[in-house]
Protein backbone atom coordinates (compact mmCIF):
# COMPACT_ATOMS: atom_id res chain seq x y z
CA UNK A 1 0.00 0.00 0.00
CA UNK A 2 1.45 3.31 -1.01
CA UNK A 3 0.61 6.59 0.65
CA UNK A 4 -1.71 8.80 -1.41
CA UNK A 5 0.45 11.85 -0.88
CA UNK A 6 4.09 12.91 -0.70
CA UNK A 7 6.06 11.47 2.19
CA UNK A 8 7.57 14.23 4.34
CA UNK A 9 10.92 13.62 5.98
CA UNK A 10 12.75 15.72 8.56
CA UNK A 11 16.51 15.28 8.33
CA UNK A 12 17.94 16.47 11.62
CA UNK A 13 21.35 17.16 13.04
CA UNK A 14 21.25 17.20 16.79
CA UNK A 15 23.76 18.24 19.40
CA UNK A 16 27.40 19.23 19.19
CA UNK A 17 28.27 17.53 15.94
CA UNK A 18 29.48 19.48 12.95
CA UNK A 19 29.50 16.67 10.41
CA UNK A 20 26.59 17.14 8.08
CA UNK A 21 28.00 15.96 4.77
CA UNK A 22 26.22 12.63 5.26
CA UNK A 23 22.94 14.26 6.27
CA UNK A 24 23.06 16.55 3.24
CA UNK A 25 23.80 13.69 0.86
CA UNK A 26 20.94 11.64 2.30
CA UNK A 27 18.61 14.67 2.11
CA UNK A 28 19.53 15.15 -1.53
CA UNK A 29 18.92 11.52 -2.47
CA UNK A 30 15.63 11.42 -0.59
CA UNK A 31 14.61 14.47 -2.58
CA UNK A 32 15.41 12.64 -5.80
CA UNK A 33 13.39 9.69 -4.57
CA UNK A 34 10.35 11.98 -4.57
CA UNK A 35 10.13 12.80 -0.86
CA UNK A 36 9.65 16.27 0.60
CA UNK A 37 12.69 16.74 2.76
CA UNK A 38 13.14 19.40 5.42
CA UNK A 39 16.68 19.87 6.68
CA UNK A 40 17.15 21.40 10.14
CA UNK A 41 20.72 22.59 9.78
CA UNK A 42 23.44 21.92 12.36
CA UNK A 43 23.48 21.99 16.15
CA UNK A 44 19.79 21.66 16.91
CA UNK A 45 18.61 20.67 20.35
CA UNK A 46 16.32 17.64 20.82
CA UNK A 47 13.50 20.05 21.67
CA UNK A 48 13.97 21.98 18.41
CA UNK A 49 14.03 18.82 16.32
CA UNK A 50 10.89 17.53 18.05
CA UNK A 51 9.04 20.82 17.61
CA UNK A 52 9.98 20.96 13.93
CA UNK A 53 8.74 17.38 13.47
CA UNK A 54 5.37 18.31 14.99
CA UNK A 55 4.89 21.62 13.15
CA UNK A 56 5.97 20.21 9.80
CA UNK A 57 3.78 17.12 10.38
CA UNK A 58 6.44 14.82 8.96
CA UNK A 59 6.06 11.10 8.43
CA UNK A 60 9.73 10.37 9.07
CA UNK A 61 12.33 11.86 11.40
CA UNK A 62 15.89 10.95 10.43
CA UNK A 63 18.41 11.86 13.09
CA UNK A 64 22.02 12.01 12.01
CA UNK A 65 24.72 11.70 14.65
CA UNK A 66 28.44 11.16 14.52
CA UNK A 67 29.19 12.43 18.00
CA UNK A 68 28.55 9.20 19.89
CA UNK A 69 25.81 10.88 21.90
CA UNK A 70 22.99 8.91 20.27
CA UNK A 71 21.96 7.09 23.44
CA UNK A 72 21.47 10.41 25.18
CA UNK A 73 19.95 12.47 22.37
CA UNK A 74 17.72 10.12 20.36
CA UNK A 75 15.46 9.17 23.31
CA UNK A 76 15.18 12.86 24.15
CA UNK A 77 13.99 13.75 20.65
CA UNK A 78 11.38 11.00 20.92
CA UNK A 79 10.28 12.11 24.37
CA UNK A 80 9.78 15.71 23.25
CA UNK A 81 7.89 14.70 20.12
CA UNK A 82 5.29 13.09 22.37
CA UNK A 83 5.40 16.00 24.77
CA UNK A 84 4.62 18.45 21.96
CA UNK A 85 1.64 16.39 20.87
CA UNK A 86 3.31 14.32 18.16
CA UNK A 87 2.34 10.69 17.71
CA UNK A 88 5.25 8.25 17.62
CA UNK A 89 2.92 5.40 16.72
CA UNK A 90 2.56 6.84 13.22
CA UNK A 91 5.95 8.51 12.85
CA UNK A 92 8.95 6.60 11.55
CA UNK A 93 12.12 7.32 13.55
CA UNK A 94 15.43 6.64 11.84
CA UNK A 95 18.96 7.09 13.11
CA UNK A 96 21.97 7.46 10.87
CA UNK A 97 25.61 7.61 11.81
CA UNK A 98 28.30 5.79 13.69
CA UNK A 99 26.38 3.60 16.11
CA UNK A 100 27.84 0.42 17.71
CA UNK A 101 25.89 -2.81 17.32
CA UNK A 102 24.83 -3.05 20.98
CA UNK A 103 23.45 0.44 20.83
CA UNK A 104 21.52 -0.33 17.64
CA UNK A 105 19.71 -3.06 19.53
CA UNK A 106 18.95 -0.76 22.42
CA UNK A 107 17.73 2.04 20.16
CA UNK A 108 15.40 -0.35 18.35
CA UNK A 109 14.03 -1.49 21.70
CA UNK A 110 13.28 2.14 22.51
CA UNK A 111 11.14 2.37 19.39
CA UNK A 112 13.58 3.53 16.73
CA UNK A 113 12.45 1.95 13.45
CA UNK A 114 15.88 1.47 11.96
CA UNK A 115 19.51 2.50 12.30
CA UNK A 116 21.66 3.05 9.22
CA UNK A 117 25.41 2.94 9.68
CA UNK A 118 28.06 4.36 7.32
CA UNK A 119 28.20 2.45 4.04
CA UNK A 120 24.46 1.79 3.87
CA UNK A 121 23.34 1.94 0.24
CA UNK A 122 20.93 4.85 -0.19
CA UNK A 123 18.36 2.58 -1.87
CA UNK A 124 18.03 0.67 1.37
CA UNK A 125 17.01 3.82 3.22
CA UNK A 126 14.58 4.82 0.47
CA UNK A 127 12.99 1.37 0.27
CA UNK A 128 12.71 1.20 4.04
CA UNK A 129 10.88 4.56 4.19
CA UNK A 130 8.55 3.64 1.34
CA UNK A 131 7.61 0.41 3.07
CA UNK A 132 7.60 1.46 6.69
CA UNK A 133 5.60 4.71 6.50
CA UNK A 134 2.35 3.24 5.15
CA UNK A 135 2.85 0.12 7.25
CA UNK A 136 2.98 2.11 10.47
CA UNK A 137 -0.05 4.20 9.56
CA UNK A 138 -1.98 1.04 8.71
CA UNK A 139 -1.11 -0.62 12.01
CA UNK A 140 -2.25 2.50 13.82
CA UNK A 141 -5.55 2.52 11.96
CA UNK A 142 -6.18 -1.13 12.71
CA UNK A 143 -5.60 -0.59 16.40
CA UNK A 144 -7.93 2.40 16.47
CA UNK B 1 -6.42 12.69 14.37
CA UNK B 2 -9.80 12.75 12.68
CA UNK B 3 -11.69 15.75 11.41
CA UNK B 4 -13.45 16.50 14.69
CA UNK B 5 -10.21 16.24 16.69
CA UNK B 6 -8.53 18.65 14.32
CA UNK B 7 -11.33 21.23 14.38
CA UNK B 8 -11.57 21.06 18.17
CA UNK B 9 -7.80 21.22 18.47
CA UNK B 10 -7.68 24.30 16.26
CA UNK B 11 -10.19 26.03 18.50
CA UNK B 12 -8.13 25.17 21.56
CA UNK B 13 -4.91 26.45 20.00
CA UNK B 14 -3.35 23.02 19.61
CA UNK B 15 -0.27 23.22 17.34
CA UNK B 16 -0.45 19.56 16.42
CA UNK B 17 -4.02 20.05 15.17
CA UNK B 18 -2.86 23.01 13.09
CA UNK B 19 -0.02 20.93 11.62
CA UNK B 20 -2.41 18.13 10.70
CA UNK B 21 -4.99 20.56 9.28
CA UNK B 22 -2.31 21.94 6.96
CA UNK B 23 -1.47 18.40 5.80
CA UNK B 24 -5.13 17.75 5.00
CA UNK B 25 -5.47 21.01 3.12
CA UNK B 26 -2.15 20.76 1.30
CA UNK B 27 -3.02 17.32 -0.02
CA UNK B 28 -6.55 18.22 -0.99
CA UNK B 29 -8.18 15.68 1.30
CA UNK B 30 -11.95 16.00 1.77
CA UNK B 31 -11.23 16.76 5.44
CA UNK B 32 -9.27 19.80 4.29
CA UNK B 33 -12.21 21.34 2.50
CA UNK B 34 -14.45 20.72 5.50
CA UNK B 35 -11.93 22.31 7.89
CA UNK B 36 -11.68 25.36 5.64
CA UNK B 37 -15.43 25.75 5.68
CA UNK B 38 -15.61 25.52 9.44
CA UNK B 39 -12.82 27.94 10.27
CA UNK B 40 -13.66 30.57 7.67
CA UNK B 41 -15.58 32.84 10.07
CA UNK B 42 -12.46 33.24 12.17
CA UNK B 43 -10.26 34.49 9.35
CA UNK B 44 -9.52 37.98 8.10
CA UNK B 45 -7.65 39.38 11.08
CA UNK B 46 -4.03 38.71 10.24
CA UNK B 47 -1.67 40.94 8.31
CA UNK B 48 -0.27 38.78 5.51
CA UNK B 49 3.22 39.83 4.48
CA UNK B 50 4.78 38.29 1.38
CA UNK B 51 8.53 38.07 0.93
CA UNK B 52 9.89 37.45 -2.53
CA UNK B 53 13.06 37.92 -4.52
CA UNK B 54 15.61 36.04 -6.57
CA UNK B 55 17.27 32.90 -5.12
CA UNK B 56 19.97 33.61 -2.59
CA UNK B 57 19.20 37.26 -1.86
CA UNK B 58 18.45 36.44 1.78
CA UNK B 59 14.70 35.89 1.96
CA UNK B 60 14.82 33.20 4.65
CA UNK B 61 17.36 35.07 6.72
CA UNK B 62 15.24 38.21 6.51
CA UNK B 63 12.16 36.21 7.47
CA UNK B 64 13.86 34.82 10.56
CA UNK B 65 14.88 38.30 11.70
CA UNK B 66 11.38 39.62 11.00
CA UNK B 67 9.93 36.85 13.14
CA UNK B 68 12.14 37.94 16.00
CA UNK B 69 11.31 41.65 15.66
CA UNK B 70 7.58 41.06 15.40
CA UNK B 71 7.77 38.84 18.49
CA UNK B 72 9.58 41.64 20.33
CA UNK B 73 6.66 43.86 19.41
CA UNK B 74 4.26 41.37 20.94
CA UNK B 75 2.89 39.89 17.73
CA UNK B 76 2.21 36.21 17.18
CA UNK B 77 3.87 35.11 13.97
CA UNK B 78 3.07 32.32 11.53
CA UNK B 79 5.42 31.50 8.66
CA UNK B 80 4.74 29.65 5.42
CA UNK B 81 7.94 29.06 3.49
CA UNK B 82 7.67 27.68 -0.01
CA UNK B 83 10.57 26.01 -1.77
CA UNK B 84 10.55 24.43 -5.21
CA UNK B 85 9.27 20.91 -5.68
CA UNK B 86 10.71 19.02 -8.59
CA UNK B 87 8.51 18.79 -11.67
CA UNK B 88 10.54 15.64 -12.52
CA UNK B 89 10.58 13.51 -9.37
CA UNK B 90 8.03 15.34 -7.21
CA UNK B 91 10.63 15.57 -4.48
CA UNK B 92 11.75 18.72 -2.71
CA UNK B 93 14.50 19.92 -0.43
CA UNK B 94 12.87 22.44 1.87
CA UNK B 95 15.68 24.54 3.27
CA UNK B 96 14.07 27.68 4.66
CA UNK B 97 13.51 26.50 8.21
CA UNK B 98 17.19 26.02 8.88
CA UNK B 99 17.77 29.78 8.61
CA UNK B 100 15.47 30.38 11.57
CA UNK B 101 18.02 31.90 13.84
CA UNK B 102 17.27 34.97 15.92
CA UNK B 103 19.91 37.42 17.05
CA UNK B 104 19.05 36.90 20.67
CA UNK B 105 20.20 33.47 21.89
CA UNK B 106 17.95 33.68 24.92
CA UNK B 107 14.88 33.68 22.69
CA UNK B 108 14.50 30.45 20.79
CA UNK B 109 12.28 30.98 17.75
CA UNK B 110 11.95 27.24 17.16
CA UNK B 111 10.35 26.69 20.57
CA UNK B 112 8.43 29.93 20.94
CA UNK B 113 4.77 28.93 21.40
CA UNK B 114 3.70 32.04 19.49
CA UNK B 115 5.69 31.13 16.40
CA UNK B 116 4.61 28.46 13.92
CA UNK B 117 6.72 27.60 10.92
CA UNK B 118 5.61 25.42 8.05
CA UNK B 119 7.66 24.48 4.97
CA UNK B 120 5.80 23.78 1.76
CA UNK B 121 6.83 22.39 -1.60
CA UNK B 122 5.60 24.24 -4.67
CA UNK B 123 5.06 20.76 -6.15
CA UNK B 124 6.16 21.84 -9.57
CA UNK B 125 3.82 24.79 -9.79
CA UNK B 126 5.09 28.00 -11.38
CA UNK B 127 4.30 31.38 -9.88
CA UNK B 128 6.35 31.17 -6.71
CA UNK B 129 3.81 29.63 -4.34
CA UNK B 130 2.28 26.23 -3.69
CA UNK B 131 -1.23 25.56 -4.94
CA UNK B 132 -2.72 25.58 -1.44
CA UNK B 133 -0.72 28.43 0.07
CA UNK B 134 -3.82 30.62 0.30
CA UNK B 135 -5.68 28.07 2.39
CA UNK B 136 -2.68 27.46 4.65
CA UNK B 137 -2.50 31.22 5.28
CA UNK B 138 -6.18 31.15 6.24
CA UNK B 139 -5.55 28.32 8.70
CA UNK B 140 -2.79 30.32 10.39
CA UNK B 141 -5.06 33.36 10.36
CA UNK B 142 -7.91 31.48 12.03
CA UNK B 143 -5.47 30.05 14.56
CA UNK B 144 -4.81 33.59 15.77
CA UNK B 145 -1.50 34.70 14.34
CA UNK B 146 -1.26 38.48 13.99
CA UNK B 147 1.40 38.42 11.30
CA UNK B 148 1.74 35.75 8.64
CA UNK B 149 4.98 35.81 6.70
CA UNK B 150 4.84 34.05 3.36
CA UNK B 151 8.16 33.33 1.72
CA UNK B 152 8.05 32.45 -1.96
CA UNK B 153 10.43 30.17 -3.79
CA UNK B 154 13.45 31.98 -5.13
CA UNK B 155 11.54 33.88 -7.76
CA UNK B 156 12.37 34.52 -11.36
CA UNK B 157 11.35 37.70 -13.10
CA UNK B 158 7.72 36.83 -13.61
CA UNK B 159 6.77 34.91 -10.49
CA UNK B 160 4.29 37.30 -8.97
CA UNK B 161 1.64 35.06 -7.39
CA UNK B 162 2.53 36.50 -4.01
CA UNK B 163 0.38 39.58 -4.68
CA UNK B 164 -2.60 37.26 -4.82
CA UNK B 165 -2.22 36.27 -1.18
CA UNK B 166 -0.30 39.06 0.56
CA UNK B 167 -1.56 42.37 1.92
CA UNK B 168 1.98 43.71 1.85
CA UNK B 169 4.55 42.44 -0.66
CA UNK B 170 8.24 42.84 0.02
CA UNK B 171 10.69 42.42 -2.82
CA UNK B 172 14.25 41.73 -1.75
CA UNK B 173 17.19 42.62 -3.98
CA UNK B 174 20.91 42.66 -3.41
CA UNK B 175 23.76 44.65 -4.95
CA UNK B 176 25.09 43.76 -8.39
CA UNK B 177 21.96 42.04 -9.59
CA UNK B 178 21.87 43.96 -12.80
CA UNK B 179 21.69 47.52 -14.00
CA UNK B 180 18.80 49.98 -14.28
CA UNK B 181 17.43 48.15 -17.32
CA UNK B 182 17.08 44.95 -15.30
CA UNK B 183 15.36 46.90 -12.55
CA UNK B 184 12.88 48.45 -14.96
CA UNK B 185 11.84 45.13 -16.47
CA UNK B 186 8.27 44.07 -15.97
CA UNK B 187 7.25 41.47 -13.44
CA UNK B 188 8.58 41.01 -9.96
CA UNK B 189 9.86 44.56 -9.61
CA UNK B 190 6.41 45.98 -10.21
CA UNK B 191 4.84 44.34 -7.20
CA UNK B 192 6.75 45.69 -4.20
CA UNK B 193 4.96 47.66 -1.51
CA UNK B 194 8.34 47.76 0.18
CA UNK B 195 11.72 47.14 -1.47
CA UNK B 196 14.74 45.82 0.38
CA UNK B 197 18.36 45.92 -0.71
CA UNK B 198 19.91 43.19 1.41
CA UNK B 199 23.62 42.40 1.82
CA UNK B 200 24.13 46.16 1.80
CA UNK B 201 27.59 45.64 3.25
CA UNK B 202 28.68 44.41 -0.17
CA UNK B 203 29.76 47.14 -2.56
CA UNK B 204 27.28 48.66 -4.97
CA UNK B 205 24.25 48.87 -2.70
CA UNK B 206 23.86 52.65 -3.28
CA UNK B 207 23.62 52.06 -7.01
CA UNK B 208 20.87 49.48 -6.58
CA UNK B 209 19.00 51.83 -4.25
CA UNK B 210 19.33 54.68 -6.74
CA UNK B 211 18.01 52.59 -9.62
CA UNK B 212 15.12 51.31 -7.54
CA UNK B 213 14.23 54.88 -6.61
CA UNK B 214 14.12 56.07 -10.18
CA UNK B 215 12.12 52.98 -11.15
CA UNK B 216 9.51 53.77 -8.52
CA UNK B 217 9.36 57.46 -9.48
CA UNK B 218 8.64 56.54 -13.07
CA UNK B 219 5.41 54.99 -11.97
CA UNK B 220 3.02 55.16 -14.85
CA UNK B 221 0.28 56.82 -12.90
CA UNK B 222 2.50 59.74 -11.97
CA UNK B 223 3.68 60.17 -15.53
CA UNK B 224 0.12 60.14 -16.85
CA UNK B 225 -1.13 62.74 -14.43
CA UNK B 226 1.85 65.02 -15.00
CA UNK B 227 1.53 64.59 -18.75
CA UNK B 228 -2.03 65.79 -18.66
CA UNK B 229 -1.19 68.95 -16.76
CA UNK B 230 -1.30 71.60 -19.48
CA UNK B 231 -2.04 75.32 -19.29
CA UNK B 232 -5.67 74.48 -19.58
CA UNK B 233 -5.35 72.66 -16.30
CA UNK B 234 -3.88 75.71 -14.62
CA UNK B 235 -6.99 76.41 -12.67
CA UNK B 236 -7.12 72.87 -11.49
CA UNK B 237 -3.47 73.11 -10.51
CA UNK B 238 -4.07 76.32 -8.61
CA UNK B 239 -7.04 74.93 -6.83
CA UNK B 240 -4.86 71.99 -5.86
CA UNK B 241 -7.14 69.55 -7.59
CA UNK B 242 -4.34 68.04 -9.68
CA UNK B 243 -2.17 67.52 -6.66
CA UNK B 244 -5.10 66.07 -4.88
CA UNK B 245 -5.53 63.65 -7.75
CA UNK B 246 -1.83 62.80 -7.67
CA UNK B 247 -1.88 62.28 -3.96
CA UNK B 248 -4.86 60.03 -4.27
CA UNK B 249 -3.22 58.00 -6.98
CA UNK B 250 0.15 57.91 -5.29
CA UNK B 251 -0.60 57.87 -1.63
CA UNK B 252 1.88 55.09 -1.02
CA UNK B 253 5.40 55.49 -2.31
CA UNK B 254 7.21 52.17 -1.75
CA UNK B 255 10.11 52.76 0.61
CA UNK B 256 13.52 51.23 -0.05
CA UNK B 257 15.17 49.74 3.01
CA UNK B 258 18.82 48.68 3.07
CA UNK B 259 19.59 45.71 5.29
CA UNK B 260 22.28 43.30 6.33
CA UNK B 261 19.85 40.65 7.41
CA UNK B 262 22.20 38.14 9.01
CA UNK B 263 23.44 40.86 11.37
CA UNK B 264 19.93 42.23 11.88
CA UNK B 265 20.80 45.63 10.44
CA UNK B 266 17.88 47.57 8.99
CA UNK B 267 15.29 45.08 10.24
CA UNK B 268 13.68 47.57 12.65
CA UNK B 269 13.24 49.99 9.75
CA UNK B 270 11.77 47.18 7.66
CA UNK B 271 9.27 46.25 10.35
CA UNK B 272 8.31 49.94 10.68
CA UNK B 273 7.75 50.14 6.92
CA UNK B 274 5.61 46.98 6.97
CA UNK B 275 3.48 48.34 9.79
CA UNK B 276 3.17 51.74 8.08
CA UNK B 277 2.01 50.04 4.91
CA UNK B 278 -0.66 48.12 6.78
CA UNK B 279 -1.99 51.30 8.39
CA UNK B 280 -2.01 52.89 4.97
CA UNK B 281 -3.97 49.95 3.53
CA UNK B 282 -6.57 50.31 6.25
CA UNK B 283 -6.91 54.10 6.20
CA UNK B 284 -7.03 54.30 2.40
CA UNK B 285 -9.58 51.53 2.08
CA UNK B 286 -7.15 49.57 -0.06
CA UNK B 287 -7.08 46.60 2.27
CA UNK B 288 -10.69 45.91 1.51
CA UNK B 289 -10.11 46.55 -2.19
CA UNK B 290 -7.22 44.08 -2.30
CA UNK B 291 -9.13 41.46 -0.37
CA UNK B 292 -12.18 41.79 -2.60
CA UNK B 293 -9.93 41.28 -5.62
CA UNK B 294 -8.26 38.32 -4.00
CA UNK B 295 -11.49 36.63 -2.98
CA UNK B 296 -13.03 37.15 -6.43
CA UNK B 297 -10.01 35.44 -7.95
CA UNK B 298 -10.21 32.66 -5.44
CA UNK B 299 -13.91 31.95 -5.91
CA UNK B 300 -13.39 32.21 -9.65
CA UNK B 301 -10.66 29.60 -9.59
CA UNK B 302 -12.72 27.26 -7.40
CA UNK B 303 -15.60 27.54 -9.87
CA UNK B 304 -13.40 26.88 -12.91
CA UNK B 305 -11.88 23.92 -11.05
CA UNK B 306 -15.41 22.58 -10.41
CA UNK B 307 -16.37 22.99 -14.04
CA UNK B 308 -13.23 21.18 -15.06
CA UNK B 309 -14.11 18.34 -12.78
CA UNK B 310 -17.67 18.24 -14.16
CA UNK B 311 -16.30 17.99 -17.69
CA UNK B 312 -13.84 15.29 -16.71
CA UNK B 313 -16.10 13.21 -14.48
CA UNK B 314 -19.87 13.87 -14.42
CA UNK B 315 -20.19 14.86 -18.08
CA UNK B 316 -17.09 13.10 -19.32
CA UNK B 317 -18.97 11.22 -21.99
CA UNK B 318 -20.61 14.33 -23.47
CA UNK B 319 -17.28 16.08 -23.38
CA UNK B 320 -15.50 13.29 -25.20
CA UNK B 321 -18.32 13.24 -27.74
CA UNK B 322 -17.84 16.90 -28.76
CA UNK B 323 -14.08 16.41 -28.82
CA UNK B 324 -14.64 13.46 -31.13
CA UNK B 325 -16.70 15.70 -33.42
CA UNK B 326 -13.79 18.11 -33.70
CA UNK B 327 -11.39 15.25 -34.34
CA UNK B 328 -13.65 14.08 -37.18
CA UNK B 329 -13.67 17.56 -38.66
CA UNK B 330 -17.43 17.86 -38.13
CA UNK B 331 -17.20 21.06 -36.11
CA UNK B 332 -14.47 23.46 -35.00
CA UNK B 333 -13.22 23.78 -31.39
CA UNK B 334 -15.10 27.05 -30.74
CA UNK B 335 -18.39 25.60 -31.86
CA UNK B 336 -17.66 22.49 -29.81
CA UNK B 337 -17.10 24.58 -26.70
CA UNK B 338 -20.26 26.61 -27.31
CA UNK B 339 -22.22 23.41 -27.80
CA UNK B 340 -20.89 21.94 -24.56
CA UNK B 341 -21.69 25.10 -22.60
CA UNK B 342 -25.21 25.19 -24.03
CA UNK B 343 -25.71 21.61 -22.90
CA UNK B 344 -24.37 22.34 -19.42
CA UNK B 345 -26.69 25.33 -19.10
CA UNK B 346 -29.71 23.38 -20.31
CA UNK B 347 -29.04 20.70 -17.74
CA UNK B 348 -28.57 22.95 -14.76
Amino acid sequence: MALDRKIRVLVAKVGLDGHDRGAKVVARFLRDAGFEVIYTGLHRTPEEVAMAAVQEDVDVVGISLHSGAHMALVPKVMKYIEEYGGDLSEMVILVGGIVPEDDIKRLMEMGVDSVFIPGTPIERIIDFIKKRVPEKKRIKKERA
Amino acid sequence: MNLEDVVKGLEKGNRRALARAITYVENDYPEGKEIMKRIFKKTGNAHVVGITGFPGVGKSTTVSKLVQKFRERGKKVGVVAVDPGSPFTGGALLGDRLRMEGLDVSKNLWLDPDVFFRSMSSRGRAGGLAWKTGDVIRLLDAFGFDIILVETVGAGQSEVDIVEVADTSIVIMMPEMGDDIQINKAGILEIGDVYVVNKADLGGAEKTVKWLKSMIMMDQEAVEILGKTTHADELAVQSGEIFERMRRGRDWIPPIITTVADRGEGIDELVDAIERHFSHLISSGKLKERRVRRISREVFSIITEEIRSILIHDRGEDFRRVVEMVVNNEIDPHTAAEKMIRELRANS
